[in-house]
């Protein structure tokens, strides 16, 4: 009895406490990108934002939450049943999954894998299932056209975003998230990667299905695409599974790129403040930059779309993957763990 | 250990029946979804074994890219699924044939290993030990150092076949206004607009 509850019963109460202390901090953290994203582009276009709810509109995204909440759920009657509830349920718990080999710092994770960034990969390539799936299920005109333009666009996207990984890794030498972080200790990769930086950030905003590329739910000709036949928490689970994969990607760059929980120069000052709050910083500005783009760049047409995907990311980033393995053999400073 | 087996007969149970259902189910899409469900499901068995460089990449090449496509194009279709049913019975012979020789030919291999446990170490020679190297490491130097120029060469027919599959469809049509991206940016204020001071009264 002793040994069943030091070998299994600890560890799995263990394993759901991090568990919550993972994603209670992540829900609040979507609300609040909502709030933020909100505040942000009405500051960019002179406007005020929400400012009613609480201190400067502070508990808005609360009030939001309940409304959505209270709200009726309604299943077209055309729509495939078990698919059309499904479909949110998948969307948010692949959004959910993907942090459980996010290194916060050092050590800070619940799942160390060997090939945590794969999994990453994985999970978001899946992120398409929701949507398709959803589309499909509402037997809907639009809800169809936006699954349709969702699958076509993240899995050519998915593409240029393995090249990316692959050009990192090659720096690494490891597949392991807190390697990869590690392996930055001199410098960030998005200073000699800098094409691939910008490469992967484009690509992450095309495979979250943000603007500029948010052409699955292009209000304008499909009303709102997939998500249409929604309401109530079915379609806040889309909404909060879509602010969460914003997050991810912003997480994956900052972790790719930007040194994960690392101080930008291991001096006094800087390295005192934690690893957690410097990779939550370098989420923050990334995601900043997600917000800024959206009030910034007009919608891609469709052809543009695949056309910068096919035709300028992939032959850039393949290009890429073969000058940084040149380059690294050349000079010889192939990571140990490849060379031996 | 007694974890370790229930959690291997879970997968394997949901492998095994959603494979059932993806032949069974009557709309297609579903059985593309149970497909799907298998996938992850054998995923889940190679982590079990301690494949995990194995079982994500089954995720992302299958799950991720091809089913994805089968998903597409089942969704597309417009048919009449009640009649495409109809007459599925008669080719249950020559899927039985195939599942028989499956069967067949694991129970043969299997078999040769409680037959002579010396042809199981035949195939485990090259994998080095799993608390050594991960095997990530191990099956990049098994794939690209080992048996590189095979590599290649699978990498070469693939290529061969891609170009083949784009010269086949590849058509020319006249008639065909395109963007030229390069030409729009290439494009200057100086080349397409003129200020003229019109003359009251004088026209241009």
């Amino acid at each position: 009895m002793v040994d069943f509850w030091a070998s299994y019963a600890w560890p799995t109460a263990k394993i759901v406490l991090y568990i919550i202390a993972i994603v209670v901090p992540l829900l609040l953290a979507i609300a609040y990108l909502t709030y933020a994203e909100r505040k942000v582009i009405a500051a960019m276009q002179m406007r005020k934002g929400p400012n009613v709810v609480g201190p400067f509109g502070l508990l808005q995204p609360i009030a939001d939450g309940l409304k959505l909440l209270l709200k009726e759920t309604i299943i077209p009657a055309g729509a495939n049943r078990v698919v059309f509830v499904l479909a949110p349920m998948i969307t948010f718990i692949l959004a959910l999954v993907a942090w459980a080999v996010i290194p916060f710092g050092p050590g800070v994770v619940l799942a160390d894998i060997n090939v945590g960034i794969l999994y990453l990969f994985a999970i978001s390539s899946l992120g398409v299932y929701g949507i398709i799936m959803a589309g499909w299920a509402s037997n809907s005109r639009y809800a169809f056209l936006g699954a349709l333009r969702s699958a076509a666009q993240m899995v050519s996207y998915e593409v240029s975003i393995g090249f990316v990984i692959i050009t990192v890794l090659l720096c690494v030498g490891s597949l392991n998230l807190s390697d990869i972080v590690l392996a930055q200790q001199n410098i960030w990769f998005a200073i000699p990667l800098l094409p691939m930086f910008v490469v992967f950030f484009i690509s992450g905003l095309a495979e979250t299905n943000r603007a500029p590329f948010d052409l699955p739910e292009a209000e304008a000709e499909l009303v709102s695409g997939y998500n249409v036949e929604y309401s109530s928490m079915a379609f806040a689970l889309f909404f909060l599974g879509e602010y969460a994969n914003m997050i991810l990607m912003s997480a994956m760059t900052s972790i790719l790129f930007l040194g994960g929980w690392l101080p930008p120069v291991d001096v006094a000052p800087l390295n005192w403040i934690p690893g957690p709050v410097w990779f939550a910083l370098k989420i923050a500005a990334c995601l900043f930059v997600f917000l800024w783009v959206r009030a910034t760049f007009p919608r891609y047409r469709y052809d543009q779309l695949m056309r910068l995907g096919w035709k300028v990311f992939l032959p850039l980033s393949l290009a890429w993957v073969i000058i940084t393995a040149g380059v690294l053999v050349a000079m010889d400073w192939l990571p140990d763990t490849i060379a031996g | 250990m007694i974890i370790h087996s229930l959690t291997f007969y879970m997968f394997a149970a949901v492998a095994v029946a959603s494979g059932v259902m993806v032949i069974s189910a009557r709309n297609p899409v579903h059985s593309v979804l149970f497909l799907i469900l298998a996938f992850f499901n054998s995923a889940a068995l190679f982590v079990l074994m301690g494949a995990e460089f194995l079982a994500m990449v089954l995720v992302v090449v299958y799950v991720g890219a091809v089913a994805v496509l089968f998903l597409f194009v089942v969704m597309m279709l417009d048919i009449n699924f009640r009649e495409m049913r109809h007459g599925a019975l008669q080719y249950l012979p020559i899927g039985g044939l195939v599942g028989i020789v499956l069967l067949a030919e694991l129970v043969l291999v299997f078999g040769s290993w409680a037959v002579a446990p010396e042809a199981a170490d035949v195939a485990t020679i090259p994998t080095p030990d799993p608390t050594v190297v991960t095997n990530t490491h191990a099956l990049g130097s098994v794939l690209y150092t080992r048996f590189v120029y095979l590599f290649q060469a699978a990498g070469m027919i693939l290529l061969v076949a891609m170009v083949g599959a784009i010269v086949l469809t590849l058509r020319q049509r006249d008639g065909l206004r395109r963007q030229s991206i390069a030409e729009q940016n290439a494009r200057r204020k100086s080349d397409t607009i003129e200020v003229v001071k019109v003359p009251s009264r004088g026209g241009v």
